[in-house]
């Protein structure tokens, strides 16, 4: 089965990864690497996002489409990544998110 | 076996019958679909058909076979389409040659830590247990659309997000154990611990937990805790018949005639808990609750109890089990080793998180009265009676603020 992990940020996580030193950052980084790699083999497609702020809303609900600055849900959690990945089920995709090593927040979704 | 009085002791045995065979019959056509949520509509409708015609009829002498023959009709009607499905209906030998209890698997699915809590305990009474949406319903008091709208929704997560329908592998065992544990012990606190007694026509979930527990104690042996949840349960439910006076009133446990108690339950399930405590020596939160229920079971009478032993046990059980709720009954254990001072020390610490809580107000009213302060007994007692909705526990408190019974335990 196909699922997207969607990686999601707190303004806490944001704040302690602006807190860290070159060689923490580094660190962090590496073990995303690492996580990238070790799970090379299911994962089909990923992507990091720019921040949220450079985020802009399109809104086609009312007559003509209305632009607006920033993502569409205002919230203390951030998208700001995803993965593609082909697993068994979701208790694979499961163990996939929970040894994901970054931001704190990951949400599982199949794909239709 | 039974005939067509349809009354309560009748409709029992039936949902029992009904019990041993349906969990078995969808777990054998999980497995052969491939499909859990066709697999258990099936096995529904001839639960609900059995529910129906069974008081009228009798039941079959082979139930298993008339539930499979059933299902079977409904499948090869429903599934017209589904000409891969049909086929292998149209195979099914019954009961199944060579194969091992398969509800198991069944357990684990209904209870995945990806479904609502709600949906787990609906999910593992339907297709475990074998129970109607209306018996579910009833048995919680909620409108039946809501039942079916819990298991709708879960049975589609189940299909849309590859919910496995296997056992765990041995990293997540102990996880997803406790995940299963947990609605197994829900459902017993729910049939046992808040019924009031008053709701004679609601299946007692006490009886489907503790065959639950009893189950997954046959299938998963090598398991301390599941054979700590069911010696609980089963201390628990040895002492039942003294919880309730003749009026319906709940007794404290220091007022119970303990005659009544079944004493050889009480000595079988100490038993079953002590071999599984030496066999793994692997202590858990069920394990070391039954044993502080074996501690009261056990005292000849409330002033015997080894209030010592209870405070040991406690204080292991916070060690790997740490909750606010477990530190009240603590202090109520310490109450008897070092003195109502002590224990009303431990409840300060308590207060916030608990506030809201019946019980802590209620055993502060105790602790408050035993030391002489029956003004102040008097306010935690009215707080503790606008806390509660259990009718049972209201009865009670509202007999204590009676001047004239002072000191009635609650609990």
């Amino acid at each position: 089965m196909k699922y997207v992990l969607m990686f999601a940020e707190t303004e806490e996580f944001a704040t302690r990864l602006e807190a860290m030193d070159e060689l923490e950052r580094e660190a962090a980084y590496e073990a995303v690497m690492r996580w990238f790699a070790e799970n090379s083999g299911k994962i089909t497609h990923h992507a990091h996002l720019a921040p949220a702020h450079t985020a802009t809303t399109v809104r086609l609900d009312g007559g003509e489409p209305v632009v607006t600055d920033g993502p569409f849900v205002e919230g203390k959690e951030v998208v700001s990544g995803y993965a593609e990945v082909e697993v068994a089920d979701l208790d694979e995709a499961l163990k996939l998110a929970r040894s994901w090593p970054a931001c704190p927040v990951v949400e599982i979704r199949p794909i239709a | 076996m039974s005939g067509p009085d349809g009354g309560r002791g009748s409709r029992e045995a039936l949902a029992r019958v009904v019990r041993e065979h349906a969990g078995r019959l969808a777990a054998c056509l999980v497995s052969l679909l491939g499909d859990f949520s066709a697999a258990e509509d099936l096995v529904q409708d001839a639960v609900e058909t059995a529910l129906r015609r069974w008081p009228v009829e009798g039941v079959p002498d082979r139930p298993d076979a008339w539930l499979l023959t059933v299902a079977r009709r409904r499948g090869l009607d429903v599934l017209r389409r589904e000409t891969n499905y049909r086929a292998k209906l149209a195979q099914l030998r019954w009961p199944e040659p060579g194969k091992g209890d398969d509800r198991l698997r069944l357990i684990f699915t209904c209870c995945h830590p990806a479904l609502s809590p709600e949906a787990r305990i609906a999910l593992t009474l339907r297709v475990v247990c074998g129970l109607s949406t209306a018996q579910i319903a009833a048995a919680f008091v909620v409108p039946e659309t809501t039942v079916a709208q819990r298991i709708t929704r879960a049975k589609r997560k189940i299909a849309v997000a590859g919910v496995p329908y296997r056992i765990p592998a041995a990293d997540e065992l102990p996880e997803r154990l406790g995940a299963v544990l947990a609605v197994v012990y829900l459902l017993f606190n729910e049939g046992y611990l808040s019924s009031t007694g008053d709701r004679a026509e609601a299946r007692d979930l006490a009886d489907d937990a503790e065959w639950l527990a009893a189950l997954l104690a046959g299938l998963m042996p090598g398991e301390p805790e599941v054979a700590g949840l069911l010696a609980l349960i089963r201390l628990h439910r040895a002492r039942g018949a003294a919880r309730f006076d003749s009026h319906g009133r709940l007794v404290p446990l220091a007022e119970q005639d303990r005659t009544l108690w079944d004493h050889a339950a009480i000595a079988e399930a100490t038993a079953a808990l002590t071999r599984a405590a030496r066999a793994h020596r692997r202590p858990g939160p069920y394990q070391l609750q039954a044993a502080i229920v074996a501690c009261h079971a056990e005292a000849a009478g409330f002033e015997q109890t080894d209030w010592a032993q209870i405070l040991v046990l406690y204080d292991m059980l916070l060690a790997v089990a740490p909750s606010p709720v477990t530190r009240l009954h603590r202090a109520v254990a310490l109450r008897y080793v070092k003195g109502p001072a002590a224990a009303l020390a431990e409840l300060t610490g308590l207060e916030e998180t608990l506030s809201r809580y019946p019980l802590l107000h209620a055993t502060r009213a105790e602790l408050l009265r035993a030391l002489g302060d029956t003004s102040q007994a008097r306010i935690s007692d009215e707080r503790a009676l606008g806390l509660t909705a259990n009718p049972a526990q209201q009865a009670l408190l509202h007999q204590r603020l009676d001047p004239a019974h002072g000191d009635v335990r609650c609990g």
